[in-house]
């Protein structure tokens, strides 16, 4: 009880320096949580945009990026005639720009990809999609902001299109994208395959048998599970570390904030240490005391920076251009690593203070009144 | 638990130090010259002597909270210095009383008081049972809810008073406990601070330059050039 008195005592005496430290922690934790939030959302919106649903991605081996993959078309029906495959759907992805819209992504599929007898069709249907090369379906925002209803000719690169259908989907690629025939996407890329193939199995327990059987029957391709894929894809590396990163040095600064206002907080109650001490304080209790006053800082500042940073992202959700872009589930786990992380950010940079505490001699510092 | 009648420690020893030297930046400023000195159980004695000659410099060696640079100070039959528990030794067997009473100003009395018994992890109802029945002694019970900031002076070192005796201590070290209050309180506080050692069974070992309270001790020594003398 006294200690956590004695702990209150002395943030309540600079309470101004407490609650800007406090302050601290908290924008580094909300900083932290919301781009290491909106990064997963976004690559696990990638990461489902490239496989829909499927459990396995084919794709060239060695590519730094998918986008530069290609998958030839004799390999994909080969794959496709496998008995453990149940689907196997090549899909071509371009990047379009115009001059009006930034970009736009294209999705080359057939029409017994999942992307399109799954969707959520606002206008126009499944059935029609494929049986012309220049007809093509809109994701809801990238009609939005073309400007297009079915029956419409729109603009795409240097081309027009005929949009036969829109559809509504909750990933934020495909629904400011477009999808085309797989042979439309061919001859407007220029590419004679695709850039994937999403797979799915007969049974889900024959993934390590796909693998070898890709490796050795298509060396310069490689099969990948999802999750897998999204751990090893290079793109999705230098994203998640940057955002590690970028997050880690906000802490960082949370955590020198904290260090400061222990130091400046041991400095200035040297004697109440020492009375302590004199009192039959050992060297533990007395660390106890300020490293209890920099976790309850660092806690303090953890749990109003996840308030700051769940409300920033809503706030984020709210903006158009994003719509789609960010993912707001935040995950338990995500909480714990960064409340865990400001806290033993807080511990660390206490421990100095706590360590000139401990040297804190009661005869020195109680000479003089 | 206390023994008012003190014949039988009356025999022992509670201090002695042997031939005790100090001095303060590296030999720079000689503070203590051999000094030789012995106390018995539940004696009161008083030190005296010029201010700056060394009589906080010898309470503090003798409560554990500095060392010697030589000789040997032994408390309750053990060597200070060979103790490797000065936490236990402060917590348990010695109580300082300071002139400046040096509590904590932004806590109450009760908070002040129960710090040594929080050091020691005593149990909560035995430490405010304790607490209030030194508390009642002093006549702080009303008190004991009001921060220091609201005291007088006296009613400040009857606290530290309390918070000294807190643990039971045998030993109780006071170092010029009067010598921020004026006369009357002075006499108040000194005949309280008696009455309390006395009431304990304890040893209390007080520095002072008040030749009139000094005199009021079982015995009264004094300090010079380092060293000391019995006088009286
Ligand atoms: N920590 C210290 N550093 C340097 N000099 C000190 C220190 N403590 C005490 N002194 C000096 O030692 C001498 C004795 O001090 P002290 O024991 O406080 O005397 P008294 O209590 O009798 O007034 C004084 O000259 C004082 O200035
Ligand atoms: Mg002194």
């Amino acid at each position: 009880m006294i200690f956590l008195r004695l702990i209150l005592l002395n943030l309540w005496r600079h309470r101004i320096r407490s609650a800007i430290s406090i302050a601290g922690v908290t924008f580094s934790v909300a900083a932290m949580l919301t781009v290491v939030t909106v990064l997963q959302g976004a690559i696990g919106m990638f990461s489902g945009l490239l496989s829909s649903g499927a459990e396995m991605i084919v794709f060239e081996r060695n590519v730094s990026d998918l986008f530069f993959s290609e998958v030839p078309a004799a390999s994909a029906s080969a794959i496709a005639a496998w008995p453990m495959v149940a689907h196997a759907d090549p899909v071509l992805f371009g990047v379009v720009s115009s001059a009006d819209h930034p970009i736009i992504t294209c999705f080359g599929v057939t029409r017994e990809d999942a992307r399109i007898r799954k969707a959520t069709w606002l206008a126009g249907n499944a059935s029609t999609f494929g049986q012309h090369e220049n007809e093509v379906v809109l994701g809801e925002r990238a009609a939005d902001f073309l400007n297009a209803t079915t029956g419409m000719q729109v603009p795409i690169g240097h081309e027009m299109f005929h949009v036969i259908g829109i559809v509504k989907t909750a990933n934020g690629f495909e629904d400011g994208g477009v999808f085309m025939p797989l042979h439309a996407a061919q001859t407007f890329f220029h590419k004679e395959g695709s850039s994937v193939i999403t797979i799915k199995l007969h049974e889900k327990n024959q993934t390590a048998e796909f693998k070898a059987e890709v490796k050795r029957t298509f060396p310069n391709l490689i099969a990948l599970e999802d999750a897998e894929f999204s751990r090893t894809y290079s793109q999705f590396k230098i994203l998640k570390a940057t955002a590690w990163a970028v997050g880690g040095c906000g802490l960082a600064l949370g955590g020198l904030g904290v260090a400061n206002t222990m130091i400046m907080s041991v400095f200035a109650r040297i004697r109440e240490i020492a009375i302590l001490r004199v009192n039959g304080f050992s060297n533990t209790q007395i660390a106890f005391t300020i490293l209890g006053e920099s976790a309850l800082i660092s806690v303090s500042g953890a749990l109003l920076g996840m308030i700051v940073g769940i409300v920033a992202m809503y706030a984020l959700k709210l903006i158009p251009a994003l719509h789609g872009y960010v993912d707001v589930t935040i995950h338990p786990m995500l909480i714990c690593v960064v409340v865990l992380l400001a806290f033993v950010t807080g511990l660390t940079g206490a421990l100095y203070p706590a360590a000139y505490a401990m040297r804190i001699r009661a005869v020195e510092a109680l000479r003089f009144e | 638990m206390k023994t008012p009648s003190q014949s039988p420690t009356q025999e022992r020893v509670a201090i002695r130090t042997s031939d005790v030297w100090k001095s303060y930046d590296r030999g720079a400023i000689p503070v203590l010259n051999g000094v030789d000195f012995e106390m018995r159980a539940g004696e009161t004695v008083a030190l005296c002597g010029a201010s700056g000659c060394g009589k906080s410099t010898l309470l503090h060696l003798v409560g554990g909270l500095d060392e010697p640079d030589r000789g040997q100070v032994w408390v309750h039959g053990e060597e200070l210095t060979q103790r490797r528990d000065v936490v236990r030794f402060l917590r348990h067997e010695v109580g300082f009383i300071f002139q400046f009473h040096n509590l904590i100003a932004d806590l109450t009395v009760e908070e002040n008081c129960l710090l040594p018994a929080t050091a020691a992890g005593t149990n909560r109802t035995q430490a405010t049972e304790r607490l209030h029945r030194l508390a009642e002694r002093t006549g702080l019970t009303h008190r004991l809810r009001h921060r220091i900031q609201t005291l007088s002076g006296g009613e400040r070192q009857r606290t530290a008073l309390c918070r000294a005796l807190m643990n039971s201590p045998k030993l109780l070290l006071a170092d010029e406990p009067t010598g921020s209050l004026d006369e009357r309180t002075s006499g108040a506080v000194f005949e309280l601070l008696l009455e309390l050692v006395k009431w304990e069974g304890a040893t209390l070992l007080m520095a002072t330059h008040d030749r009139g309270l000094a005199r009021a001790c079982n015995r009264v020594v004094e300090m010079h050039n380092g060293r000391i003398h019995e006088s009286s």
